[in-house]
């Protein structure tokens, strides 16, 4: 059977979900593949996963060179081994860095690029929703091989328990890949929650938050379910919270199993970024806002007395 | 300090976007167009590198796209660039990335540059993957994201946004930026500006001008195809109730039917 090759995403060596959701969907083109790419002694903790998720083989490369330096050392690493193994595909998750190194392995193997797959066929066919969720496109990949990069959560992770065959890369960066070093990685805020583009639920809040005291709520109603903490480009743009928590065009594009959007009236910026959640719910006390709309569940009311009995309701529901 | 800054004109956001069905491409001339909203704080930034690199510099707006894209290069020129490069030609509809970004770095080729700045996404194609398209193919470092941008001599420093917080990204000129909206404020134009910009110069360039092949470019020889597309049913509005005191009761008994309880 061909090989698909599934560049791993990870935090430090830890799998992502979007990397064993990847895994799931390569078994439908052929036989996968990991490539996992990190510092020095990072893939330790992430073989198990991927053998775990359906991955046959599992090449590893580790280097600081690869660790320090902008996309470009990944994107010669993978564009060698495109050349070397010929495989049917190649998946990334569709982070802003599994999208950068899938660009430049195009330019690099004169392949296409499918972006931002909701789906994919077992042909290679992508589904992708544009014009903020409005229209769905199929689209191939007519030339060289097919790199797909694959959103976050648009198929559910399946096991397929496998021995995995590691097999380590002699990794050497040439310099022209050294243009763009990382000095200083600087961690913010928030901590402890899933990240915004994984997560399974998302809790987001916009406008009708008020301030960045008001936050605390939402992060509360967050953590009773498990969710990342997600915002309007209102309530980024006031300072309330974190820029990298902003959904939206010019921010995250999240497509959970359960969107919650608290005080946010769902401008088509905001849309733009949520709207192939698969179930969402809109808590506001407008009941013209347009979020309600798209809302399998809206409640028209004060998201200050609601989001706290909410969560009380569910701490006391799941015990 | 030479800076080209990219600028894409797109449909407004605001628009009904629509594909068409003869080629599958995006209709562009039924709706109203405008300057891509992130191009606009490219622009600002370049503006700002300019003023503190002081003599010497020079503003290039660089846009591939039809004639009526001209409406979104005065703006550029309006905000203050110096003058204006459009590649133009009806062999480019259709081009994919890919190929844009080959267009692109062909026609910077044959320009001086220090820094190449874009927005880090187009609100039409939304791909975000320009910057590392043009640093891999004009062999200059990539950096992308960025929420702040120091130039100092001859290196460049980025904060890079993250999905935990920011990295600080360095590199040496030439280099290719692509930056975020949160990094300033963009100006309005002024009417002196827009006076101005009428008389800025402007070259028009064919893809035989800039020396770009005919086969690599276009619809036909682009390296993905749109198979089809519909549009998406609307989403059926589901049930929308009134806080009478149980909300928090109520939306939790939702969220229990629909198995996340």
């Amino acid at each position: 059977m061909a090989e698909v090759l599934v560049i791993v995403d990870h935090l430090d060596g830890t799998p992502k979900k979007v990397t064993y959701e990847l895994l799931t969907k390569a078994r439908e083109l052929g036989e996968p593949s990991a490539v996992f790419l990190g510092a020095p002694g990072q893939s330790a903790a992430a073989l198990d996963g991927l053998g775990r998720y359906g991955a046959r083989k599992v090449y590893v490369g580790e280097s600081d060179d690869i660790a320090g330096f902008l996309t470009a050392p990944k994107a010669e690493i993978v564009a060698a081994l495109v050349k070397n193994k010929a495989p049917v595909a190649v998946l990334f998750a569709s982070s802003t860095e599994g999208k950068e190194v899938a660009a430049r392995v195009a330019v690099k193997t004169g392949s296409g690029l499918l972006a931002d797959a909701v789906d994919l066929d077992a042909d290679g066919t992508a589904t992708q929703s544009i014009f903020g969720g409005a229209v769905e496109v199929k689209s191939t990949v007519t030339a060289g091989t097919n790199l797909v990069t694959v959103r976050p959560n648009s198929t559910p992770p399946v096991e397929q328990a496998n021995e995995v065959v590691v097999e380590q890369l002699t990794v050497e960066v040439t310099e022209a890949a050294k243009g763009a070093r990382i000095v200083e990685s600087v961690v913010e805020g928030k901590g402890g929650r899933p990240d915004l583009g994984d997560a399974a639920i998302v809790v987001s809040g916009g406008r009708g938050v008020g301030a960045a005291e008001g936050f605390g709520i939402i992060e509360a109603l967050a953590d009773s379910l498990g969710a990342a903490v997600g915002a309007s480009r209102a309530a980024t743009d006031a300072g309330w919270y974190p820029h990298q928590h902003q959904v939206g065009q010019t921010g995250r594009t999240v497509s959970p199993q359960l969107y919650i959007a608290a005080g946010i009236s769902g401008a088509i910026q905001h849309r733009a970024g949520m709207q192939t959640s698969k179930t969402i719910v809109a808590i506001n006390k407008d009941a013209e806002a347009p979020i309600f709309e798209l809302a399998d569940f809206g409640l028209v009311g004060d998201l200050f007395t609601v989001v706290p009995a909410l969560t009380e309701q569910i701490v006391k529901r799941k015990g | 300090m030479n800076i080209v800054v990219l600028v894409k004109q797109v449909p407004d956001t605001w628009a009904e976007r629509k594909l068409q069905d003869g080629d599958k491409t995006l209709d562009r001339a039924s709706v109203d167009v405008v300057m891509n909203e992130i191009d606009e704080y490219a622009v600002e930034e370049a503006l700002r590198i300019k003023q503190s690199a002081g003599e010497g510099s020079e503003i290039t707006v660089l846009t591939m796209g039809p004639d009526r894209a001209v409406e979104t290069i005065r703006k550029a020129l309006a905000m203050g660039a110096d003058k204006a490069v459009h590649l133009s030609d009806e062999a480019l509809h259709g081009s994919c990335a890919l190929q844009t970004s080959y267009a692109l770095a062909t026609v910077l080729g044959t320009l001086d540059y220090d820094l190449v700045i874009c927005g880090s996404e187009s609100t039409d194609a939304r791909l975000s993957i320009m910057a590392p398209l043009l640093a891999e193919r004009l062999g200059v470092p990539q950096l992308s994201g960025a929420r702040k941008v120091t130039v100092s001599d001859k290196t460049v420093r980025i904060e890079r946004q993250t999905e935990s917080g920011y990295d600080v990204i360095e590199a040496a000129t030439p280099t290719v930026i692509s930056v975020v909206e949160k990094i300033n404020e963009p100006r309005y134009p002024s009417f002196k500006g827009i006076m101005a910009a009428k008389k800025k110069p402007l070259t028009t360039l064919t893809i035989a001008d800039a020396g770009i092949a005919p086969d690599q470019v276009g619809l036909a020889a682009a390296t993905s195809s749109v198979e089809s597309f519909s549009t998406r049913p609307p989403r059926q509005a589901g049930q929308i109730v009134k806080d009478e005191g149980d909300g928090g009761s109520r939306v939790a008994d939702f969220l229990a039917s629909q198995k996340f309880l």
